[in-house]
């Protein structure tokens, strides 16, 4: 049914729509609607059978989560940036005792400074933890991803997480389809797990394993998450065979199969991104965007092809590694610098810093002209910069760096926007 | 002819095992037909109270739900000693996931359980003394709060045993561990004001709160059922000497268990929903200098000079939880509501 | 694409009235993005909430900086620095206030649009009389349609009819009715003074 609603309720919906028999909600700006909307649905009982449980931290919601899973229930939560950091020991656990748990994270830059605006900072952080990463680029597409991400997790016995952009997604009104119960139930088939606690059949689950054994369970562990490689598309295709809309997948190319600057993207920014390529394209400058649609697994050879026709790659990303190269734009520079091609990591939208349509045209300009560095940070305000290293150089003993910014920066709607 | 006295002194006293109780009245431990949750081939060490301690627990509330039960275990030695890959020593369905979320994940376990209509099957989760006072003290107030359907048991012997005995929460005062050492002006954990969990249990006003130890078995085993026949969350706290963290010698444990009960140092007692309904009366008052001597872990207090002073505070400790707990007055010993 | 900007302050449903609005264009069977200039939102701070309406898919997520048309639940606002800023040469303001545009001050800013494109309502008073508060958000939007014409009257009413119930339901129906009449008659006032000067300027 076509309904114009809030990014987070129509995921809540989706999630609904799943059957979820646990759902644990600790809130988090800017994911409290979601968890806020399912418990609505629990209380009133449109959803039920299902326990919906307040917990006390994050690190409780995916522990919870991790005993109802092993118990055979099919189990949901979410959260955002320092959240995801209080649970990041569970969430190791989970992947670690293959348990399917899907979770929203409602993408927040993590702190300090603390800022409950939108960056991918969160979801870099545990890239590593063995979950899968799926990015939504619109609210439609984070209906869907979270449909197909219990199906996934539960076939793969692999927890999968859900990113879609805080506030920008979360928090907008847009139009979304939101499948049938009937659709959604032919899609998913109740969660048979393949290991569970039952007093009939006793196991031990959560064992310790010593030198001898951890490299295997590892790679174990590696050869489930490339399974997902060959799973995802073909579980994609079966999505748009039961809602009649294509959705998911590894990657997404549009405009790209002649390009010879190619922008690669994450999330919400795909879409201004998108109205761009589609400007310059008027003009005559052969330039298009691929996203990607799953992250973790990283999808080396679906994204090397839809690069194959590019002369440069502009990666925009809104994560950092701190005292490295960025994130994305590594992972892809290794992927395409073999071949010649030369990639440029554009870091933007940090903190929630909005991304504007004009921004994106002169980077990428600046790219075909070869303008641009390895790694370049978007609308940085260098005078700002310069000015705050001048004064440590000065005197290192002044006010902490974070506060003498804030004054100097001008705060705007529209930095903030 | 001449008389001899006999001695009946077996009939009505409650030693392990004895073959003139009526059946009704013995342990679960005495009948062979025990389920052996935690079974034998673990690594513990040799007269190690916790793998006794949850042996006791385990099989008494597995006769207590007909074998219908899961057990969630935290990081710990129970954990270390008992499932070394690819072998386990636990004979019921059993999981272990982190150190601090050990009642997080029982309600986890216990709400999937609830979802699908299954009333039959129950729910422990057990934990040192670390993954219970410390560590795992967030999630199992929250559980608490939320009144999740689980019992909770905490085997406390003072200390991270599993990781070199260093002090925890729970650490008597003047204890040495390795990172409250035996050294300085004042050697030994500082004498503080302690954590006690048991009271904190009863003061989030949970159905059942219970205090037991190793060394009365009947004791252990009646709390035990009494807890597996109420729902919602509660909560046992069993006292398990450790002898290599202790100094103790292994075949002292039981003894000392008894010994911090004589001594008052670990009062018993049964308490509900917020109110203390019963405490078991010391039968036979020890001064702590007995339960304190055997235990090379309070060996600095026995020093030449010895350290009078401190064991007088620890006497002071002793002392207070009789007063309490009315621990010489002998309360009537209530159900519990 | 038509893009909306509406200022108010934190508690005044600056947020809500853009939803309403990409509802009402929904139920008119188009495209609508709404979405808040996200903070930690308290009463009485300066809010901005945008929508975006459009014939096809809108897929750009950038902030909106020239857009067609401001809403201003706020008079004390006005003088803020760059309320008016991108507003496009053709674009629409309306002003919520009981004032005239000369007595608000704000008839220097708006002076370059065309005049049938700048109106005030009295939203606030209109709330008051329907709904026994303060609470302009959705009256506004009665005026919006009428000075705009991009969303319909009766797509307004159903997306309020959705969203509330109640004596609130009823109360914001009818102020949006009457804030919609009310705007159009001064379009119809202002076009026919235009049409007399121009008639006299040309005799």
């Amino acid at each position: 049914m076509l309904r114009q609603i809030e990014g987070s309720r129509a995921v809540a919906e989706a999630v609904a729509l799943c059957r979820p028999r646990v759902v644990c909600a600790y809130p988090i700006s800017p994911q409290t609607h979601i968890i806020e909307g399912v418990g609505a649905l629990v209380k009133s009982g449109r959803l039920k059978p299902c326990e919906f449980i307040n917990v006390e931290s994050e690190f409780a919601a995916m522990s919870v989560s991790i005993g109802a899973s092993a118990t055979g229930a099919r189990a949901y939560t979410a959260t955002s940036s320092q959240g995801l950091l209080y649970m990041a020991e569970a969430v190791f656990n989970a992947s670690g005792l293959g348990l399917p748990i899907v979770m929203t994270v409602a993408n927040r830059a993590i702190g300090a400074p603390i800022n409950i605006w939108n960056d991918h900072s969160d979801a870099m952080a545990l890239r590593d933890a063995g979950w899968i990463q799926l990015f939504a680029e619109s609210n439609q597409h984070a209906v869907d991803l979270h449909i197909q991400a219990f199906r996934l997790a539960e076939e793969l016995s692999v927890p999968v997480m859900v990113c879609m952009d805080g506030f920008i997604l979360t928090h907008a009104v847009e139009r979304v389809e939101i499948p049938t119960q009937e659709q959604v139930d032919r899609y998913l088939p109740p969660y048979v797990p393949q290991q569970v606690l039952d007093p009939a059949s006793p196991v031990s689950i959560g064992a310790m394993v010593g030198p001898e054994a951890f490299t295997e369970v590892r790679y174990l562990a590696q050869a489930r998450q490339l399974e997902a490689l060959a799973r995802i598309p073909e579980l994609a295709v079966e999505f748009e065979h039961v809602v009649g809309r294509p959705s998911g997948g590894l990657v997404s190319a549009y405009r790209s199969e002649d390009a010879e600057t190619i922008v690669v993207a994450l999330g919400s920014i795909v879409g201004t991104i998108k109205d761009v390529v589609d400007e310059m394209r008027e003009e005559g400058v052969k330039i298009g965007v691929v996203s990607l649609s799953t992250f973790r697994p990283y999808p080396e050879e679906a994204l090397c092809a839809a690069l194959e026709s590019a002369h440069r790659v502009v990666v925009i990303e809104k994560a950092f590694a701190i005292g490295g190269r960025g994130i994305l734009g590594a992972d892809v520079d290794a992927l395409v610098s073999k071949g010649g091609t030369k990639t440029y990591a554009v870091i933007a939208g940090l903190g929630g810093r909005a991304i504007s349509e004009g921004s994106l045209r002169r980077v990428f300009g600046e790219a075909i002209r070869g303008e641009l560095g390895a790694v370049n940070f978007l609308d940085l305000d260098r005078g700002v910069v310069d000015r705050e290293l001048a004064r440590m150089a000065d005197d290192p003993r002044t006010a902490p760096s974070v506060e003498r910014v804030l004054r100097d920066v001008r705060q705007s709607a529209a930095r903030v926007v | 002819m001449t008389e001899q006295a006999v001695k009946f002194y077996q009939v009505g006293s409650f030693a392990v095992g004895n073959r003139l109780v009526d059946p009704q009245l013995r342990t679960v431990q005495s009948d062979r037909a025990r389920s052996n949750a935690l079974t034998s081939g673990h690594r513990a060490c040799q007269g190690c109270g916790e793998a006794l301690g949850a042996r006791y627990v385990l099989d008494a509330a597995m006769a207590a739900t007909d074998g219908q039960l899961i057990v969630v275990n935290a990081t710990g030695c129970l954990e270390v000693f008992s499932t070394p890959y690819p072998e386990t020593s636990w004979q019921v369905a059993w999981m272990h996931s982190l150190f601090g979320n050990t009642a997080a994940v029982a309600t986890g376990v216990a709400a999937a359980l609830k979802v699908r209509g299954d009333t039959k099957t129950r729910v422990i989760a057990q934990a040192g003394d670390g993954g219970a006072v410390d560590i795992g003290f967030g999630c199992l107030s929250g559980m608490f709060e939320r009144n999740d359907d689980a019992l909770f048991v905490c085997y406390d012997n003072g200390a991270y045993m599993n990781t070199g005995v260093q002090r925890s929460g729970s650490t008597p005062a003047a204890a040495r561990t390795a990172t409250t050492e035996a050294v300085g002006r004042e050697p030994g954990n500082s004498f503080g004001q302690g954590k006690n969990l048991p009271m904190l249990a009863v003061a989030h006003e949970i159905p059942y709160v219970a205090t037991a130890t190793v060394a009365d078995l009947h004791d252990l085993e009646t709390k035990v059922e009494r807890a597996m026949e109420l729902r919602g969350a509660r909560y046992l706290h069993v006292l398990v000497p450790c002898p290599l963290g202790w100094g103790a010698a292994s075949r002292d444990t039981i003894r000392l268990a008894r010994l911090a009960c004589e001594t008052g140092l670990f009062p018993l007692f049964e308490a509900a929903y917020g109110e203390i309904l019963q405490t078991t009366p010391i039968r036979r008052l020890t001064p702590v200098e007995a339960y304190l001597r055997p235990q090379r872990r309070f060996a600095h207090l026995f020093a030449n000079p010895p350290r009078t002073e401190d064991i007088a505070r620890i006497q002071a400790i002793a002392d207070r939880n009789i007063r309490r707990f009315d621990l010489l007055g002998g309360t009537s010993s209530g159900e519990p509501r | 694409m038509f893009q909306v900007r509406i200022h108010g302050r934190g508690g005044q449903g600056v947020v809500t009235a853009a939803e309403l609005l990409a509802v009402a264009a929904f139920n008119d069977g188009r495209h609508a993005q709404a979405f808040p200039s996200f903070g930690s939102e308290r009463t009485g701070a300066p809010v901005v909430s945008f929508c975006r309406i459009s014939e096809r898919e809108i897929r750009t997520r950038s902030p909106i900086e020239e857009p067609d048309a401001l809403v201003i639940q706020d008079a004390t606002l006005l003088h803020q620095v760059g309320l008016f800023s991108g507003l496009k040469p053709q674009g629409y303001a309306l002003v919520n206030t009981a004032k005239t545009l000369e007595e608000v001050g704000v008839a220097a800013f708006v002076g370059a649009l065309p005049r049938n494109h700048v109106l005030t309502v009295r939203a606030t008073e209109i709330a008051l009389q329907h709904l026994g508060r303060p609470l302009p958000n959705a009256v506004l939007l009665g005026g919006f349609a009428a000075l705009t014409g991009v969303v319909s009257l009766a797509a307004v009413i159903a997306a309020i009819e959705d969203r509330f119930s109640g004596a609130l339901r009823d109360g914001n129906v009818a102020a949006v009715t009457e804030a919609f009449n009310q705007t159009r008659a001064e379009q119809e006032a202002l076009a026919a003074r235009e049409r007399r000067s121009v008639g006299a300027s040309s005799d």
